[in-house]
């Protein structure tokens, strides 16, 4: 009853905060910015010039699509069991008219927003793994910072080439991953020893008290520099590379490394969107009808989870990525 | 992890507490988000880049679309709040600024446990995401 009233009171407190925060930007900006609006209008007629006429299609109708499409690839997303940000960079890349520098901001804020919202539920559970994810979060935030300004340092090129090529050995490892539900641990490692890195939690179908260690903690937080890396500079998030490494590798339940994974993507791809926000990669007009999409999709795929074939949908997914992985690739090659 | 909470299966205290600030932080940032953009996309607040004007720059490189945009880069778009495609950024920026504001009572919970290494990593990553966030490092595109 407590608890409840406490939250009542954070959710009533963070409303009003967000209402304030909003009435008080409008108006404290209200007079900001002023002269630098005047002077974008020439600038834009210049633009117009440069770039050529308008592009004949309503200014509303790719995010009007990009909604759409986004609301499905969230269902797809779902029921093949990756992560949102894996798919849309390859095919947004391929099939829409943005550049790539906006679509990794995007796909960043994609794969954000969806590990914030599904975070919460996952701590509750004890199906994410503070402890777990803390040493892990650091390397991997620290070397997304350094791959997103890779990525934003390399020409386009050889991006969509790297992502070509990314891609398309994503789509293999998906197809070839065999994950294990309880990895046997037999002795825990030293470092895994000093840093905690246990665990336990209960298994909701049969009430069971399932408890977990880590091993070879050390190869596999070196792995996480390279995926800390990958995602930053490609804006993929990680969740494909997390999984195998914590299950695998580390010998994590395989419920453990799915939720600390999808936990971690909240912490990794937070520092690599900040630098994707702070070069203003990020345009709003195209970047929310992809999160509000991307998240209304993946609430119906949990629903349609139940009813649904997920080895065909996990095929069709592994066919998509090699498609638009070979877009980019032969993008990346200039033909 | 204490064997008290371990022999329970329960998620530790201060996992509550973050799960519980990230629920009504990231939850507050995407209804913003969504509310900021209905204003933008209706017009209801101008925006700095004419709703037409903003096909014809995703199409290009960042630095294009600054440039002729006249886009601030780093922490320039405060100042263009007033302009609907700019106020757009509160919720994005709530989004991205969460992980650090949970990471902040993780330090004293695991202090007060005496866990030092887990309170030194829990410092280190704030300090992490703030680099990112400061956009010291961040101005201009290729």
């Amino acid at each position: 009853m407590t608890m409840n009233r406490k939250h009542v009171l954070a959710g009533s407190a963070c409303i009003v905060l967000m209402g304030v925060l909003l009435f008080a930007a409008v108006a404290w900006a209200s007079n900001a910015g002023t002269d630098a609006v005047a002077h974008v209008g020439s600038e834009m007629v210049k633009a117009g010039a440069v770039l050529g006429a308008e592009t004949g299609v309503a200014w509303w109708v790719w995010p009007l699509v990009l909604l759409f499409f986004c609301f499905v690839l969230g269902i797809i997303a779902v029921l093949a069991g990756v992560g949102g940000g894996v798919l849309y960079v390859p095919l947004v890349s391929g099939f829409f008219p943005f550049h790539l520098d906006f679509v990794r901001g995007a796909g960043l804020m994609v794969a954000l927003a969806g590990a914030l919202a599904a975070g919460p539920g996952l701590l509750k559970r004890n199906f994410a793994s503070l402890r777990l994810a803390l040493p892990v979060a650091l390397i991997a935030s620290s070397c997304a910072i350094l791959g997103a300004f890779l990525g934003m340092a390399l020409p386009t090129r050889i991006v969509q080439l790297f992502l070509g090529i990314t891609i398309m050995g994503i789509a293999i490892l998906i197809l070839c991953s065999k994950n294990s539900a309880r990895p046997v641990v037999t002795k825990q490692d030293a470092l895994g020893l000093a840093l905690g890195m246990n665990g336990s939690y209960v298994e909701p179908s049969t009430g069971e008290l399932v408890e977990w260690k880590t091993h070879r903690t050390l190869p596999g937080l070196l792995m996480f520099i390279i995926i800390g890396i990958m995602a930053g500079m490609f804006g993929l998030g990680a969740g494909w590379a997390n999984v195998p490494v914590l299950n695998l590798m580390m010998g994590a339940p395989l419920k453990v490394a799915v939720g600390t994974s999808k936990f971690l993507l909240s912490i990794t791809d937070t520092s690599a969107a900040w630098v994707y926000l702070n070069k203003g990669c990020v345009i709003p007009l195209m970047a929310i009808p992809s999160i509000i999409g991307l998240m209304l999709g993946s609430f119906v795929g949990v629903r349609l989870l139940a009813k649904a074939k997920p080895t065909f949908i996990r095929y069709m997914v592994i066919g998509v990525l090699l498609f638009a992985g070979g877009k980019a690739l032969l993008k990346g090659l200039g033909v | 992890m204490s064997d008290q909470i371990k022999a329970t299966g329960k998620a530790s205290p201060e996992q509550i507490t973050y799960a519980n600030m990230l629920f009504y932080g990231s939850w507050s940032g995407l209804a913003l988000m969504a509310v900021t953009y209905l204003l933008y996309v209706f017009g209801i607040i101008t925006p700095h880049i004419p709703l037409e004007k903003v096909p014809l720059l995703w199409s290009q490189p960042v630095h294009t679309y600054l440039e002729l945009g006249q886009v601030p880069t780093g922490w320039g778009w405060a100042v263009l709040l007033g302009k609907g495609d700019f106020l757009n950024f509160l919720g994005i920026v709530l989004l991205a600024a969460m992980t650090i504001v949970c990471y902040i009572p993780l330090i004293p919970a695991f202090l007060k446990r005496k866990e030092f290494t887990f309170a030194v990593l829990a410092l280190a990553e704030i300090l992490v995401l703030m680099f990112a966030a400061s956009g010291i490092v961040g101005g201009g595109g290729h």
